[in-house]
């Protein structure tokens, strides 16, 4: 798709004037030099113009503008630093997007009670620094940490390359505030550690991808900081080598927080751009880290190395100290970008298989590689299950796609056929509507359309995401 | 203004298909970090230079003035993983807008021929006004002008901009060095000096130390007396014609053939001159003396621990010392560990690093004629952390960067810190071997 979206139809007017009085006249944006660079998230083949932009200071003018939007039954689009892989944070067709960046505030740190207040527009790399300035420890730490913001972290659920050991972003938030469709504001779970009053409402907005209602703040759970961290890198002549190490790791009841492998395309797409010394002509590469008291990481990164070894690991490197560890991950978060050195459009895909599948994962989608003609990269989170296959190709080659989308649906297959999901971190979003219902089955999806009927009856919060309309 | 190859539309698509818009540049670009607006960010320009090859959107004036928003920093692209050519498509979206006249008026127009092609296409024209601002200066014209308030009659933004400056050396360069000097001990390499334009008027002491430190190192230095204009402010400001023919001329001044490299102490300079082979690609005639050129060009930092350059054994009159990174030189030519390592080869020097070394100081060419209020903003945040470190000497390599941080100190009353090149440094070292009993 070399050609963009169609311009957008323009707004209602009375809105406009009436979103003029609310926020500062920067902050409402409606020339297309504006727009056109909110087109897209970090999705590569999805384009879509807004109507208008509007980027509110504080949480009165984000709520008069959420109210104003929702009484004219615009409908509206919730964004903060577009960094979304599913598209969940493009614009759909007359929509107001509501761009959450300038709420960047961290509200309070709760050390007594090992919480943390926010924004929704904090840089989550941010809330990982207060936390360590405070010796503690806010574990999620999605790939594009440094930019995403925590308010997309939730509506996405994001992962990221602690997940193994410490999950998600739902496992860490305690509390939400959210506007909801009749422009009420809700506030939902709390500090307390044990809390079973209700439902668990908190949980339906996590992971909701801006379909259910606008998050205003969000209230954190943190960790005390871990007293030691090691990590390893190990090398390996195949990919079914590391897969094998894995399985043996996991199978040996070894948590490490860290277990991230990067194939040889990847390897040298990373080195490329990072210069951090990784072995270009290694078929894979093993990213390991453990955390917690020094005593078990050492005995942890014992067994993980011995396990590496006999799974024949052609090369063990430990990182001499933290500035290694930091560089050798902020190498792997840069993956998925580095890909675009091959060719100019990368596809992501989230595939996830229970772990002891993933040999069997990896094989298939070389399988389809060759089978389809095209150049698929894969890194991902092996500790967790999480892959992601990446197609590299050419946007402008129409038939090329055509395959990629073929492929796309077989690896869909192979991974719900496994016991696997569509998506392991990034969302639904548009990217990946279509495999939806395939995955969840009838009932539970025809449970999804009557929440979203009850919660947003117009059908104005991020429309046609997740759920076909 | 005739551009040439290298506008939007002609350009290969796949430098603009290259940005997959994942993000990674956001935080790295003190204008999106300013407005958290995406237009103001590296990739939201890419969208806005992609919607004009796509014939979505015409060169308009909002274009233009965002083209000229942007810093030319180019953290973005050390930043980005994809390996996006950033600096190509900034000039080529620059030069498009100076080619659509967008932002024309008879008041820019007037400006851009007499200063991009009047002034900085003649060299000795440029000494000639060097030399009476000199004068201007030294008679005690300025101080008498400013005492008397007279700037109260000169327009707003030429009154802003004449605190800013820069005081004029009482030599010039080919006034310091000789076209051809050789070294105490048996020539090991031959290399050419070249001595800039604001950085010959200004900073001519510069230009000398870079002579004596390249002797120093055994090192023959020819350095041609009257030099041309690189180009770079012509590039970087939409003028890629005017660009084109200086490095041409500076290809006839300069036989890359003979030497062993060309030497640019100029960060911003260096960024632009080592690009030629790009700059004349399809220039039949120079195109292959211009990639023999870009295999020679080095700074003076990265070329004298490429050499393995000699520490003093003297120490420099500086003491505690800062290192501010020049965009240009630390994100467009990746030169950033050497200055240090020249730093740091000087006894007695303690070495303190800032936060954000590598952030924009607003100087950014002639940004802080352009856009005085971000220029202004960043100059700030700049002198926060350099005043952090409690150092007495800011080094920095590029004469935008010095004379802002200069302005900048001299502006809030700082009479003591001093903004020194770090090879002015060592060449006070080297010299002060000699000086010992």
């Amino acid at each position: 798709m070399s050609s963009g979206a169609p311009p957008a139809s323009p707004l209602d007017a009375e809105l406009l004037a009436e979103l003029r009085q609310l926020v500062p006249s920067d902050a409402l944006l409606t020339a297309p030099e504006d727009l056109i660079p909110y087109a897209f998230d970090g999705t590569a083949a999805h384009r879509a113009r807004p109507a208008a932009v509007v980027i509110p200071t504080d949480r009165d003018q984000l709520i008069a503008v959420v109210r104003a939007a929702l009484r004219r039954e615009v409908p509206i689009v919730t964004r903060g630093n577009g960094t979304g892989l599913s598209a969940g944070s493009l614009p759909s067709t007359g929509s107001l997007v509501v761009c959450l960046n300038r709420l960047d505030r961290i509200l309070e740190l709760d050390p007594a009670n090992l919480t943390m207040m926010v924004e929704p527009g904090v840089v989550t790399q941010t809330i990982s620094s207060a936390a360590e300035a405070a010796d503690l420890f806010y574990p999620p730490d999605p790939g594009s940490m440094k930019i995403s913001t925590i308010g997309g972290n939730v509506a996405e659920n994001s992962g990221g390359l602690r997940g193994l050991k410490y999950g998600v972003t739902r496992d860490y938030v305690m509390g939400l505030e959210v506007i909801l469709a009749d422009g009420s504001v809700c506030w939902l779970g709390g500090k307390c550690v044990k809390d079973v009053a209700g439902f668990s409402l908190r949980d339906l907005f996590i992971g909701s991808e801006g379909t259910l209602g606008v998050i205003t703040k969000i209230l954190l759970k943190l960790v005390p900081k871990p007293a030691a961290r090691r990590t390893l890198l190990a090398t390996f002549a195949s990919m079914e080598d590391a897969a094998s190490a894995v399985s043996g790791i996991i199978a040996a009841k070894v948590v490490p927080c860290t277990l991230e492998f990067l194939d040889q395309k990847t390897i040298r797409c990373v080195e490329d751009f990072a210069h951090v010394g990784l072995p270009v002509s290694a078929g894979a590469l093993l990213l390991i880290e453990a955390d917690g008291n020094p005593a078990a990481v050492d005995a942890e990164i014992a067994v993980v190395e011995a396990t590496c070894r006999a799974h024949h690991a052609t090369d063990i490197r430990a990182a001499a100290d933290a500035a290694e560890a930091t560089r050798l991950a902020t190498a792997r978060r840069s993956a998925f970008s580095a890909l675009a050195r091959m060719r100019p459009t990368t596809i992501l895909e989230d595939v996830t298989v229970p772990r002891s599948e993933l040999a069997r994962m990896v094989r298939f989608i070389e399988t389809v590689a060759t089978k389809h003609d095209l150049q698929i990269a894969t890194f991902g989170h092996f500790g967790d299950g999480n892959l992601h296959p990446t197609f590299l190709t050419d946007e402008r080659d129409e038939a090329e796609m055509v395959r990629v989308h073929t492929a796309m649906q077989e690896i869909v297959t192979m991974t719900l056929e496994l016991g696997g999901t569509i998506t392991g971190e990034h969302g639904v979003g548009l990217a990946k509507r279509e495999f939806l219902p395939q995955q969840l089955g009838d009932a539970s999806y025809q449970l999804h359309r009557q929440i979203k009927r009850t919660l947003d009856p117009a059908g104005l919060f991020n429309p046609g995401k997740v759920l076909a309309p | 203004m005739k551009t040439g190859p290298g506008s939007l539309a002609e350009m290969d698509y796949s430098v603009l298909q290259q940005c997959m818009h994942c993000g990674m540049c956001l935080p790295t670009c003190p204008t999106y970090e300013e407005t958290k607006r995406e237009r103001h960010s590296p990739r939201g320009r890419i969208a806005l230079m992609r919607a004009i090859a796509d014939g979505e959107m015409e060169v308009s004036k909002a274009f233009g003035e965002e083209m000229y928003y942007c810093l030319g920093c180019l953290a973005c692209t050390t930043a980005c993983p994809a390996g996006v050519d950033y600096p190509q498509l900034f000039e080529a979206a620059r030069a498009e807008v100076e080619e659509a006249g967008v932002l024309e008026s008879p008041k820019r127009n007037a400006i851009r021929a007499s200063v991009l092609r009047g002034l900085f296409t003649r060299p000795r024209l440029l000494r000639l006004i060097g030399r009476l601002l000199w004068i201007w200066q030294a008679s005690g014209g300025q101080s008498l002008f400013r005492r008397l308030k007279l700037n109260r009659l000169l327009p707003a933004n030429l009154r802003r901009l004449e605190p800013q400056a820069p005081a004029i050396n009482r030599q010039f360069s080919h006034q310091l060095i000789r076209p051809v000097e050789r070294p105490a001990a048996p020539t090991r390499r031959r290399v050419a000096v070249l001595t800039g334009c604001v950085q010959d008027l200004a900073f001519s002491d510069i230009n000398r130390a870079t002579v004596d430190v390249l002797l120093a190192n055994d090192c023959e230095v020819h350095t041609p007396p009257v030099q041309p204009c690189c180009g770079s402010l012509h590039a970087h400001n939409g003028d890629l014609a005017t660009a084109r023919e200086l490095a041409r001329r500076q290809l006839d001044l300069i036989d890359p053939d003979q030497f062993d490299a060309i030497i640019s102490n100029a960060g911003g300079c260096g960024s632009h001159l080592r690009h030629y082979d790009h700059l004349l690609t399809d220039d039949v005639r120079y195109a292959a003396k211009a990639i023999a050129w870009s295999a020679k060009l080095r700074d003076i930092h990265e070329y004298l621990v490429e050499i393995s350059f000699r520490a003093p054994t003297a120490p420099a009159d500086a003491q505690t010392v800062t290192y501010h990174e020049s965009c240009h030189l630390c994100h467009g030519q990746k030169v950033s560990a050497q200055p240090r390592a020249i730093l740091q080869a000087i006894p007695g020097v303690e070495l303190r690093e800032c936060a954000e070394s590598t952030w924009c100081c607003g100087s950014a060419g002639i940004y802080n004629i352009t856009q005085p209020e971000t220029s202004a903003r960043l100059q700030e945040r700049k002198l926060g952390h350099l005043a952090a470190t409690g150092a007495g000497t800011v080094a920095t390599a590029n004469p935008g960067c010095h004379l802002q941080i200069a302005n900048g100190l001299s502006a809030g009353g700082d009479t003591t810190t001093t903004v020194e090149h770090p090879i002015v440094l060592l060449a006070r070292a080297y010299a002060a071997e000699h000086s010992r009993p």
